[in-house]
């Protein structure tokens, strides 16, 4: 295709790189605005009136208290609970469930396929489901941002599909060799499935990650709250007082801008650097995730 | 003919029973799967009776006063149920416009680029706010737009005045708009993209010989390429249109915003949750679940007479 472009196309070329290094910027700037803000001195910070194209000045001041801060670091480790036990219960229950539905024949396939069907389709709600969990005992315990949400349906049927690509025969020899159907899942299956298990912990792992809702309905006990309860009480309720308690009132008030961004750099930095890891993965589960559940 | 049938009754029997014998793995196996489900799903569907009880803590769910449709009866004449409706559309139906185009225009714009090296780069900025948490991205739409904020600052710029946007009912649905197309763009491109990779570079070559130009070469050879993906994401869109992101309405609204911003979700939250309303909610909740479930079998419906793909 070595054909000579048109004046027109030269022109929407240059325009093309324009427009999406326009893109390119609106959405990268509203976070490097938050890493500028969050190193800047508080005193020029407040004074500035808007747009940083660079940091004013440098201090790690804001930084040091949000490293400090009890709350931010145990909602970090019950976030890093969540996303890894979480996670684990997750694609093992949902490998448990995939492995059974791709299998080929046994009586009661329909009806299994039946109860997992119903779920996408309808769900009790949001009130009758909190009342359930509450006859379970289940509030402010841990496992509560677990186990109601073990398995999602849709994600099962994903990797169902995955699973019935697996040729048959290598299951119906390992069974001849005398292996029962758990050997023949983490043996066989498993080993092969790498693509598909990297895909679910993605999904399920930026949602335990995100996740803040269940946990604001159903816990009460600071303690246990994962770090994005955390981030809403410090940022969306700016409750910032509890921060620089070191700190005099008015250096406080100066240094809150601050620890807001500076915490959003903190809470948002480990994801940031997982993400050029995963990306090669987004393709794959994005595409199975179109195709067909 | 007795006989006859006690015979294959007896085949059936036999059958079942060489069944769990021979497969008596697999139903071990799906055990822990159903006690999830039914505890965490089917009992909270039996749980939804609720919505035609009054509520009491000391009866529980089942032994609740049997009310039959006064709830739903109280929502539908009440004033909110009107103004929930019509926002809970509003907003599903300006998310479709805006934000179901933007991934298939950003990703025709990138296919168009010559410089790989541009293209991942623009490709890896923009997947990146899918990855920043909801909270974030709350919090800094409330810190860019209250009255200090940076957007306020863009706008005295060019003259603009200073006002606190979250608090004005009429912005509610662009910021929330417009944030979530911000946020899902490129990750939604990808999709698309690899449909546009997946097109047949020799009609390419075949058009170019044709003598099309670029713009014909789009228009009668990439787009009728990815209209199967297109067609095939909106349906799966269709399903979800009663599903409001409501944490993100939560997050963002207020008061003073419940004109534009309440949907029929954060309602059920605010009633149920909030101030313990639990029949009256759940059955707003029910009305809510029963649209989605109706339109989740429509589209299903649609999309296997269409493409043969379906979702279940």
């Amino acid at each position: 295709m070595a054909l000579k472009r048109t004046r027109g196309e030269k022109v929407f070329s240059v325009f093309n790189v324009i427009i999406l290094l326009i893109i390119s910027f609106i959405t990268l700037y509203p976070m490097v605005y938050v890493i500028f803000a969050s190193v800047s001195e508080p005193v020029r910070l407040i004074k500035s009136n808007g747009i940083l194209i660079y940091p004013l000045g440098f201090t790690t001041l804001a930084y040091k208290l949000v490293f400090q801060n009890r709350s931010i670091l145990t909602g970090y480790l019950n976030t890093l609970f969540l996303v890894t036990v979480g996670t684990g219960c997750n694609v093992a229950v949902t490998a448990l469930a995939a492995y059974v539905l791709s299998r080929q024949r046994f009586m009661l396939k329909r009806f299994f396929n039946l109860i997992v069907v119903v779920t996408m389709l309808f769900s009790g709600g949001l009130i009758p489901t909190y009342l359930v969990i509450k006859s379970y005992n289940l509030l402010n315990n841990r496992w509560v941002l677990i186990l109601p949400g073990l398995l999602t349906a849709y994600n099962l049927m994903i990797m169902r599909t995955s699973f019935e690509g697996i040729p048959f025969s290598l299951e119906e020899s390992a069974k001849i060799d005398g292996a029962n159907d758990f050997t023949v899942l983490i043996r066989i299956i498993l080993p092969l499935s790498k693509a598909i298990i990297a895909v679910m912990v993605l999904f399920y792992g930026v949602s335990h990650w995100n996740s803040w809702f269940n946990a604001a309905i159903y816990l009460d006990d600071r303690s246990k709250y994962p770090l994005q309860l955390i981030l809403r009480e410090i940022l969306i309720s700016n409750d910032v007082s509890a921060m620089g308690n070191d700190l005099g009132a008015n250096d406080q008030e100066m240094i809150a801008e601050n620890i807001k961004y500076a915490t959003i750099v903190v809470a948002t930095l480990p994801i940031m650097c997982v993400y050029p890891f995963i990306q090669k993965y987004f393709v794959t589960g994005v595409m199975i995730g179109s195709v067909k559940g | 003919m007795i006989q006859n049938a006690s015979k294959h009754r007896e085949g059936t029997l036999k059958y079942i029973k060489r069944d769990l014998v021979r497969n008596k793995g697999i139903y071990i196996m799906f055990l822990p799967v159903i006690i999830y489900f039914v505890l965490f799903h089917y009992v909270p569907m039996y749980g939804a009776q609720i919505a035609f009880r009054d509520y009491s803590a000391r009866q529980g769910i089942t032994g609740s006063l049997f009310v039959g449709f006064e709830h739903f009866k109280t929502f539908f004449g009440s004033s909110y149920f009107w103004r929930l409706l019509r926002n809970t559309l509003a907003l599903s139906l300006l998310a479709l416009a805006f934000g179901f185009p933007a991934p298939i225009i950003l990703a025709l714009l990138m296919n168009e680029l010559r410089n790989k090296t541009f293209k991942r780069v623009v490709q890896t900025v923009t997947y990146l706010p899918y990855f920043i948490s909801l909270m974030v991205v709350c919090s800094l739409l409330i810190d860019y737009l209250s009255k200090d904020g940076l957007f306020n600052d863009i706008a005295v710029l060019f003259g603009g005045t200073r006002t606190s946007y979250l608090l004005q009912a009429e912005y509610y649905r662009t910021i929330h708009v417009a944030s979530g197309v911000w946020q899902n763009m490129g990750w939604n491109s990808i999709v698309y993209i690899s449909a546009l990779a997946a097109v047949d570079q020799q009609l390419y070559e075949a058009a170019v010989i044709d003598g099309a130009s670029r713009w014909k070469q789009t228009l009668h050879v990439t787009l009728p390429g990815i209209v199967p993906t297109i067609v095939i994401m909106l349906i799966m869109r269709m399903g979800t249109i009663m599903n409001v992101g409501f944490e993100k309405v939560i997050l963002l609204y207020n008061s003073a915003t419940y004109e534009t911003a309440d949907v029929i979700s954060t309602f059920v939250y605010r009633k149920g949750l909030q101030e313990a309303n639990y029949g009256y909610s759940a059955a707003v909740g029910l009305f809510n679940s029963v649209i989605n479930t109706l339109l989740l079998v429509g589209t299903n419906t649609i999309s296997r007479r269409l493409n043969e793909t379906s979702l279940f």
